[in-house]
């Protein structure tokens, strides 16, 4: 595991350059080049179990953000992001075994159906504020398992057996294995989903969603159209975290109701306070912290891991209230206090 | 051919481009002083009253390299916790198979985390050695020929309740009352595969959700079509329900229930133990709460075993008695292997065994396996609940061969 977790750091910088404003265009380029390098380097240093635990740990980092988008940036808590995570596997699994899609093809439906399952929670959402969303989406989360084995769409999701799929094959000119080309596949699609949120959170859109999560009613004043805000904010949130869904299907290749348990959904909105509300980076950081910390608990106690981690969990929030990005931020405020005086 | 762990890291390392499917005649796992086994066990989530299982294998094996181990060899039991879920158990054990390098995998536990590594393990030929788990399935040995499960499933159950009831009633009329899941199925297939052609005559097949309130309609259904015997394929709550509900509506069928749902505690007292007299199960394993087994040698070889390694166990948890039989049968694998302990020889001689006695087991129950019976347990002795208790009664019956 040690050799893994040298590696987190590079991989978060490759798809979030965190170039302030004022930061010359070379040096931008330079992050853009460091982050790339480092995302790719895994392939090369890493066997093939770390390799797939990475690949993991960014479609968790992936689904957080998606969760991100609503609870940080929008201020919508949502305890059912598990549910939507788990529409985007069941998507992709089911064209991929029943109808023998290739899995690329999957992608883009996956996302239609998860950008309108979300869209049509938005609305109750937009009735319900604070603890009440938090548990309707938790009531979504707790249904999603049972209706997935329900008679009616049994014979498409394959009930509590689930379903196999297999892994798409890297293509014959890459000298990749199907694990190495997994977890290209994953990067590739995350740091370009990150991209598109980094250039969504950080414009108009991005500002009118944080101005309606602080203060509704001026944003409101000011003519933002608040229903069409949150119930869109859901839609995307929904579409990015399903296709981390479908992504984690492929990674695995067999889905199953006990795989989308109610966890999930704690899970991810563990992954988004731990790496830090409100921030693409600390997403990444979330992801992470979701799939090693429970190893690191294990790896120290085999009899309660859950206490560890509870310990574990508790111990950083208190170091870090703000998550990982808020710890960066103070890092790099203070280093810039100190270069300047 | 023997090689050291960090000789393979460094081979696999060299060698990152070649998929990592290690030949069958390799021994990876094992070295001149140790053996490397893997399992994956649900020690948080859900199922974490199933942890005992894997607590009591860690103990068996210390207790077992204390005395010099087996062939010269100590075993290193690697069990990682996967908290029942499928992801966690792919990831887990792809670390165990991957990492680890264990020479081979066993009792890894549930239903639904052994069917996210079925595959896997069978594309890396990985013995998949005796699984915590009642489906069926694990007896497929031709599509899994690396996979073999161990305890009775729950299509064999079916078969026995049946051969009883046709030996009883040869033209009784079943009604059979499952659950809507892969676990309820297999009692439909076990019934099937006895009465063959005359299923749909003589059987009437209803359906519950694990979402439903009650299963009154359903038994109302079965009473009114004529049913003179029930088969209970449910998981205790709802056993529980049908229980009281059968007894309460003045029916009397000869009734079968599942050995999943057979807990006093959680089904019987809630159901009210006057009202489930003469309802028949069945058991493969000594119950260690049973007093015809406070003499037993084979019981007394456990509570030795339990006093010794696992102080603080508790002696009425039949999950430490499970254990105790399905790491004794892995014994006579690994003592039959002879000192070759190649991923193909183990799952050979995994799929030899021949009339195998383990003290956990009612008497008369034997191990059998070959290379076309990837079912271990084939055997049960029947119980009937007389108000208070359990009681055994009858011979050992087998399930059918089929």
């Amino acid at each position: 595991m040690s050799s893994a977790t040298g590696l987190p750091e590079g991989v978060a910088a490759a798809p979030v350059p965190v170039a302030e404003a004022g930061t010359p265009a070379w040096q931008r380029l330079l992050l853009v080049a460091g982050g790339v390098i480092l995302a790719l380097a895994p392939l090369w240093l890493l066997e093939s179990f770390h390799l797939f635990q990475l690949t993991m740990a960014v479609i968790m980092a992936l689904a957080v953000l998606g969760l991100n988008i609503v609870t940080g940036y929008n201020g919508q808590i949502s305890l059912g992001h598990g549910a939507f995570f788990a529409v985007g596997a069941y998507c992709t699994a089911i064209l991929m075994s029943h109808f023998d899609w290739s899995f690329w093809w999957t992608l883009p439906v996956s996302a239609a159906v998860c950008a309108t399952v979300g869209f049509g929670i938005g609305f109750p959402a937009l009735r319900l504020a604070g603890h009440y969303l938090a548990l309707t989406t938790f009531a979504l989360a707790v249904a999603v398992p049972q209706l997935l084995k329900h008679k009616a769409v049994e014979d498409w999701t394959g009930g509590v057996q689930g379903l196999f799929l297999v892994k798409p094959d890297p293509p014959a000119f890459l000298p990749v294995t199907p694990d190495q080309w997994i977890y290209l596949v994953v990067v590739s699609i995350a740091a370009v989903l990150f991209f598109l949120t980094w250039n969504l959170i950080r414009g108009r859109i991005g500002r009118a969603l944080m101005a309606t999560r602080d203060h509704p009613t001026a944003a409101e004043a000011m003519g933002m159209d608040i229903a069409s805000l949150k119930t869109k904010a859901f839609a995307v949130s929904a579409l990015v975290t399903g296709i981390a869904g479908s992504l984690s299907a492929v990674a695995i290749e067999f889905v199953a109701p006990d795989s989308f348990t109610i966890f999930v959904s704690i899970t991810l909105f563990v992954g988004m306070v731990a790496g830090g509300v409100a921030s693409i980076l600390g997403s990444l950081f979330g992801g992470l912290f979701v799939l090693f910390v429970p190893n690191i608990a294990e790896s120290i106690s085999k009899a309660a891991p859950g206490v560890i981690y509870g310990i574990i969990l508790i111990g950083l929030l208190f170091v870090m209230p703000d998550g990982f990005a808020g710890l960066l931020r103070r890092l790099t405020a203070r280093l810039r206090r100190g270069g300047t005086s | 051919m023997i090689l050291n762990r960090r000789a393979f890291l460094a081979a696999g390392a060299a060698s990152l481009a070649l998929p990592a499917v290690v030949n069958a005649q390799e021994t990876p796992g094992v070295t001149a002083t140790e053996i490397r086994i893997g399992s994956t066990m649900p020690f948080s989530g859900p199922a974490s009253a199933y942890g005992v299982i894997g607590r009591s294998h860690e103990a068996f094996f210390r207790a077992l390299n204390a005395q010099g181990g087996i062939a010269g060899r100590k075993i290193n039991f690697i069990a990682y916790d996967d908290g029942y879920s499928p992801p966690k158990t792919v990831e887990q054990t792809r670390r165990l198979v991957e990492q680890d390098r264990v020479a081979f995998l066993f009792n890894t536990l549930g239903t639904p985390t052994n069917s996210a590594i079925v595959r896997y393990v069978n594309q890396r030929r990985v013995p998949h050695l005796f699984l915590s788990t009642g489906a069926d399935k694990w007896g497929n040995y031709q599509d899994t020929p690396w996979t073999i499960g161990w305890q009775p499933s729950y299509r064999t159950e079916a078969q026995i309740y049946m051969k009883h009831l046709l030996a009883e009633r040869p033209n009784a009329k079943l009604g059979l009352l499952y659950q809507n899941d892969d676990f309820g199925k297999d009692y439909v297939i076990g019934v099937r595969d006895i009465l063959g052609p005359k299923f749909d005559s003589q059987v009437r097949a209803v359906t519950y959700e694990v979402t439903d309130a009650t299963v009154d309609s359903q038994i109302v259904s079965l009473q009114a079509w004529g049913a003179d015997s029930l088969m209970t394929a449910a998981v205790p709550k709802f056993a529980a329900q049908t229980i009281r509900r059968v007894f309460d509506m003045g029916w009397r069928p000869i009734h079968y229930l599942s050995n999943v749902s057979i807990s006093v505690g959680t089904v019987m007292e809630p159901a009210g133990p006057e009202k489930g007299t003469g309802i028949i199960t069945s058991a493969y394993l000594k119950d260690p709460t049973d007093t015809a087994w406070d003499n037993d040698a084979g019981m007394n070889e456990w509570r030795a075993f339990m006093r010794q390694n696992i102080p603080n166990g508790d002696m009425k948890d039949a999950s430490y008695v499970f254990a105790y039989g399905v790491v004794h049968s892995l014994m006579q694998v690994l003592r039959q292997c002879d000192g070759n302990f190649a991923r193909d020889n183990v799952m050979r001689q995994a799929a030899n065994l021949k009339d195998l006695e383990v003290a956990a087991l009612l008497p008369g129950i034997k191990v059998n396996t070959s290379p076309t019976n990837f079912h271990p347990i084939k055997q049960m002795q029947l119980q009937r609940w007389t108000g208070s208790t359990w009681a055994r009664f009858g011979g050992i019956i087998e399930g059918a061969n089929v």
